[in-house]
């Protein structure tokens, strides 16, 4: 089994619901946030381009937080989904600073927080919250192993690309272009 | 020009808009632990070799600040952790691909280790020092018995420690300029030489001065040619770091860098210790603090700097 999420660019309208269906979903703190919008734009004026995102953890084959956590506190489950134990975590920031996609803040605790691809709702057999509430439908979240999953059969439809593919990661976030 | 712009909703701010997640608790104590590891190291070697008599500053009195320098380093990596009362955690677990796990594990060993060194020479300083319970005495006719044994363990666990001050940050390949494995060996360069000059500002042995100052002006040579190989291996790598080696030419860090850790702490030491050889008089403080200080300011400004460079995007 792996855990995919695909972000269609072209869909997206950049209003941030996902951000707050995370937020009050798993209890974000005031002025943190799990997932995130980017806007980038690129080209001459007046010949523009616009490309908006919703990022969040990229839950990564390769994962360079796991691999520097000194603890173990951060560990991939089944899925590829990539966690942190919150009572084996110490704060000690090493997984922030390994992470080239930034996705990682310290809850006021102490402990380090990130995206779970909302571990406990997709082991019900729902949609991480993000997915559920997108009003423009451009988030596709599922399983790659299995070919008739809704990100698979997209992926096979579309372009994509990942980000920072150069830093090694194996990322796992697909977005459409 | 073609042109890009980039807006994010993140505001975390420990990322945005560069990391900031490490302050000066970090490389406080990487200078400390690589300083501890050159006195060490020294001190362990000149044992090894039979030098004890010779070199009985740098062997006998000068480890004493090792312990003390690995305590308060220590303090600093607590008080920088986020979720302090778990600190336990790193005792738990053995992790190899983690530099922090198997630092933690070298701190546990060498800290105690450096302890026992200076059980060993405390008459030095403390001329009637009596072991009061027999099991302290015990204890230390043991250590005495295998002092050699104990001296290969702090040599090889120094040169650990020393290469893990600089491995932490190559681990990070998010970073572009801590990604580089130049950087254990140049801080473990710069914690022997910063140990040497240690024992030159100490010591009231003439020769063991001008031994040590000797020692000190090669390991300043290798760690010239780290600096220059460091800069060459990323002015000829990827678009990531050649912007983070930017950063000290022509960037925010090129002043301090260049002025406070390659001039006045590699090349002016290393004259006024040349001058020293052709027996110039001058003032063996002067060489061993500006050694320390550039010591001080390497571990400051890689670490600054490096939360500074990341990947384009």
């Amino acid at each position: 089994m792996r855990y995919a999420m695909a972000i269609d660019t072209k869909k997206c309208v950049g209003c941030s619901d996902c951000v707050v269906a995370c937020q009050t979903e798993n209890n974000v703190p005031i002025g943190y946030c799990r997932d995130w919008i980017v806007e980038e734009t690129n080209g001459t004026y007046p010949q523009l381009e616009m490309e908006l995102r919703s990022e969040r953890c990229n839950h990564c084959a390769n994962a360079p937080c796991v691999r520097c956590c000194p603890t173990g506190a951060s560990h991939i489950v089944e899925g590829g989904i990539v966690l942190v134990t919150q009572n084996d975590c110490i704060g000690c920031g090493a997984c922030i600073a390994s992470c080239p996609y930034d996705a990682r803040y310290p809850y006021p605790d102490g402990y380090v927080d990130k995206c779970t691809f909302c571990y406990h709702r997709v082991k019900k057999g729902e949609k991480p919250a993000c997915v559920e509430v997108c009003p423009t439908k451009c988030l596709y979240f599922g399983d790659l192993d299995d070919a008739n999953s809704e990100v698979s059969v997209i992926l096979k439809k579309r372009k994509y690309k990942t980000l920072i593919p150069e830093a090694g990661t194996d990322p796992q976030l697909y977005f459409l272009i | 020009m073609k042109e890009e712009l980039i807006v994010s909703g993140r505001m975390n701010p420990y990322v945005d808009p560069t990391l900031n997640i490490w302050h000066w608790q970090i490389p406080l104590y990487l200078f400390l632990g690589g300083l501890a590891a050159g006195i060490l190291f020294f001190a362990a070697l000149s044992y090894i070799r039979g030098r004890e008599e010779a070199h009985s500053f740098a062997v006998r009195k000068m480890p004493f600040l090792a312990p003390v320098l690995l305590v308060i380093g220590l303090a600093c990596l607590f008080f920088d952790l986020n979720h302090k009362l778990f600190f336990w955690r790193l005792y738990t677990t053995v992790k190899l691909q983690s530099p922090m796990s198997w630092g933690a594990w070298v701190l546990m060993v060498i800290t105690p280790m450096s302890m026992v060194w200076c059980a060993l020479h405390i008459k030095e300083f403390f001329p009637n020092w009596d072991w009061k319970y027999t099991w302290a005495k015990e204890a230390e006719k043991f250590a005495q018995k295998y002092k050699l044994w104990i001296a290969w363990i702090i040599l090889i666990y120094s040169v650990i420690l020393g290469v893990y001050t600089g491995i932490l940050f190559s681990a990070f390949n998010a970073r572009p300029l801590w990604n580089t494995s130049i950087l254990g060996p140049l801080f473990l360069a710069s914690g022997l030489s910063a140990g040497a000059a240690a024992i030159i500002m100490f010591t009231k042995n003439k020769e063991e001065r001008a031994y040590f100052a000797r020692i000190d002006l090669i390991v300043i040579g290798i760690e010239l040619f780290l600096i220059t190989h460091m800069f060459m291996g990323f002015m000829a790598s990827t678009q990531v770091q050649i912007e983070a080696a930017n950063l000290f030419l022509g960037g925010p860090y090129t002043a301090p860098f260049w002025i406070f850790v390659v001039f006045l702490g590699l090349v002016v030491p290393a004259l006024l210790e040349i001058l020293e050889l052709f027996d110039y008089h001058v003032p063996a403080l002067v060489p061993s603090l500006l050694v320390l200080t550039g010591s001080l300011m390497l571990r400051f400004l890689i670490s600054f700097a490096g939360q500074e460079s990341r990947y384009l995007y």
